[in-house]
């Protein structure tokens, strides 16, 4: 493939939006009210969105006959490059949310760097992007000011949601080597640059939600290496169960 | 005046109340909320429109079984958005219910309790993709039937709500139907696994407009009210004569060896529906009653804190905001 | 603890600048902020608005409709206040 690391770096964006739309997607119909079931089915579609427009740009590059599902249900477990978080289960609400709330954070600061790539496909997905992202932000950010700041018990669930993913912030800022190569060429996004704001706004909301921010350094990595927790298995099972059950057939 | 003469004027006062309002109806005027009506019009209609939030609610669970499995990233969209609508469409008619003084959560009560009923069609599994086509082709299918004249009907909130519903819904039925098209013009084993569907959804969907005529109890009521313009014979009637060249056109078969069309009355004969299997299903017997009843009370206890959290979140919020005006 | 249910909103949605804001159904929500996001969640998916007003439904004052006959039948046969009512030479063809 001629344009491998900008292959590699797009895969790396859009598995994040594949795997938490997924999740997302999985609470379709058994959300805590239909208000909210909506709600959270909206950031599913947005998510897949996203990721369509991703893979069909990765389908172009890679210019060997495989299409955006070929991409996003062909691949073995080691070739997902997600983040270890976006593929956290449902645990309960407050996991969806807390899940959503420290992702979404990332996400919003990382479209902004990317709208200025300098690969003009890249920039006009992430503008349009931009805008739906802010959303699941502040969707995500009111619910974790909810729970945090509603009762006893929506508090505890919360703090423990967000002591919980902790462990997988660290690792949206690391780079991985396609990463390197795109911000040198002025396509990708320093993400080691994003980390400060990250953790000021994240610290700035928790507190408001009067939940703690987590004091824990040991964090967990490996996703963007393709070595993930063992829950991607069992989403990649679902995901992929047509496409291996039925191979090379259309829908 | 006696207490006979008090009585016999109040009865006097309430059917001549009674008579004007059938007269509204009968002008194709509509009721709105706040209007008198008899006590049996709104208990009819909180007990139909309720049962039809309810199955819409219930009606994403079979579909939501195949969401994260969904064979394409445009499949995925289509049917989460499809099951999404489901959501909408069921808040938008318990809101229209809510209008006639019941509260949601106590519409949720009666599903989860069994009080309630919801269409039996849910009560089967989605075992296979085809489902979804199955599902989207025949099951929406004869529910826009029941639903279009519903646009008309007598109660107001209840017809707007069915207005935003059939628009919302014209996608719904085209996206099933265009699954099973493409299962039936692929690979055998993909038109194998449509017509399995076909064959399994078929008998359902005619059951899903209701028992026969001579076995219906509200259709004269109903039919006044114009909770219901044709009877449940006319609507299966319409519905197998518009679904089975839409059979023949991609190459299914429906598997009734009765099936023949009928030059004279210019209309489809069809072969005899297992009563006893609709009743049973309805009875709480089907297949998956247990499992889609488990999953709803299930969604509703795990939410509870969430939605307690949010009101409390809500109070402190108006709480404080009062403080600081002082 | 005891639990309180969402209170019902109503929602009005103004489709495009220039039209006013239209009632289009209710829903639940703790208070405005998520009455707004259900709203634009609920109805909107089909980019129906450009902006939402959400109202609890507690505080919406309706008139009663036993009063429709003092209220709205008096102004059935003021036939002055349309055009139709007054006479003009055909000649006049717009005015």
């Amino acid at each position: 493939m001629k344009n491998e690391h900008l292959y590699n770096y797009i895969l790396g964006i859009a598995d994040n939006s594949l795997i938490l739309g997924q999740r997302m997607g999985e609470l379709c119909g058994h959300g805590p009210t239909l208000e909210t079931d909506i709600a959270c089915t909206n950031i599913s579609l947005d998510l897949f969105g996203q990721v369509r427009s991703y893979f069909q740009y990765a389908a172009k590059i890679a210019g060997d006959g495989r299409t955006e599902d070929d991409i996003a249900m062909l691949r073995k477990e080691r070739d997902y490059k997600n983040v270890l978080l976006a593929e956290q289960p449902n645990t309960n609400f407050a996991y969806t949310i807390g899940r959503q709330f420290l992702f979404d954070v990332y996400h919003l600061a990382f479209l902004a760097e990317l709208q200025k790539s300098s690969d003009l496909t890249l920039s006009v997905i992430a503008n349009k992007c931009i805008k739906e992202v802010s959303y699941h932000e502040r969707f995500s950010s009111d619910w974790v000011k909810r729970l945090g700041d509603g009762t006893e018990e929506s508090n505890q669930k919360m703090q423990e949601a967000i002591n919980d993913l902790w462990t997988y912030t660290d690792e949206l800022f690391h780079q991985t080597e396609a990463d390197k190569v795109m911000v040198e060429e002025g396509i990708g996004v320093d993400v080691t640059k994003l980390k400060v704001n990250y953790y000021k706004s994240v610290s700035e909301l928790l507190e408001e939600a009067t939940l703690k921010t987590p004091e824990s350094k040991w964090f967990q990595k490996g996703g963007k290496q393709g070595i993930h927790t063992e829950h991607l298995g069992y989403l990649l099972a679902d995901l992929q169960f047509m496409q291996r059950a039925y191979p090379n057939m259309e829908w | 005046m006696s207490e006979e003469q008090i009585k016999n004027s109040w009865t006097e006062h309430s059917r001549s109340l009674e008579k004007e309002f059938d007269a509204r109806i009968a002008r194709d005027e509509k009721i709105e909320p706040k209007d008198w009506m008899p006590e049996k019009y709104r208990q009819t209609h909180i007990r139909q429109m309720s049962q039809h939030a309810h199955s819409e609610i219930v009606g994403m669970l079979p579909e939501g079984n195949w969401i994260t499995r969904a064979p394409s990233l445009r499949r995925k969209v289509a049917l989460l958005a499809k099951v999404q609508d489901e959501a909408g469409h069921g808040l938008y008619l318990y809101s229209a219910t809510e209008t006639l003084g019941i509260s949601r959560d106590e519409m949720y009560e009666q599903l989860h309790t069994g009080k309630a009923k919801y269409s039996s069609i849910f009560n089967y599994p989605t075992l296979t993709w085809a489902d979804m086509g199955a599902i989207g082709w025949l099951v929406d299918g004869a529910a826009i039937i029941n639903q279009v004249p519903l646009c008309n009907t007598s109660y107001g909130p209840y017809a707007r709500a069915m207005i935003r519903v059939c628009k919302e819904e014209s996608f719904h039925q085209r996206q099933g139907y265009e699954i099973m098209m493409k299962l039936a013009n692929g690979t055998p084993e993909q038109k194998e696994m449509a017509q399995d569907a076909l064959n399994r959804w078929w008998w359902p969907s005619l059951m899903m407009l209701g028992p026969t005529d001579d076995k219906s109890v509200h259709t004269a009521q109903s039919m006044k009210w114009k909770l219901k313009r044709k009877t449940n014979d006319e609507l299966r009637q319409q519905f197998i004569d518009q679904t089975v060249p839409q059979a023949d056109l991609i190459g299914l078969t429906i598997p009734d060896p009765d099936l023949k069309w009928n030059e004279e009355r210019g209309s489809y004969d069809f072969g005899e529906i297992d009563w006893d299997e609709f009743w049973q299903v309805v009875k709480g017997h089907g297949p998956m009653n247990k499992a889609r009843m488990k999953a709803r009370v299930d969604a509703w206890e795990r939410g509870e804190w969430v939605r307690n959290a949010a009101m409390a979140h809500a109070e402190k919020k108006a709480n404080r905001k009062q403080k600081q005006a002082v | 603890m005891s639990t309180k249910n969402w209170p019902l909103w109503e929602i009005f949605v103004r489709s495009k600048n220039g039209l006013e804001h239209r009632h289009c159904g209710s829903l639940h929500a703790s208070d405005a902020e998520m009455a707004l996001e259900n709203a634009r969640d609920v109805y909107t998916r089909r980019n129906e608005g450009v902006s939402i007003w959400v109202v609890e439904s507690k505080h919406i004052t309706a008139s009663n409709p036993e009063n429709n006959g003092e209220l709205f039948e008096p102004a059935q046969d003021k036939v002055y206040r349309h055009p139709t009512f007054y006479d003009l030479p055909d000649e006049v063809k717009h005015m």
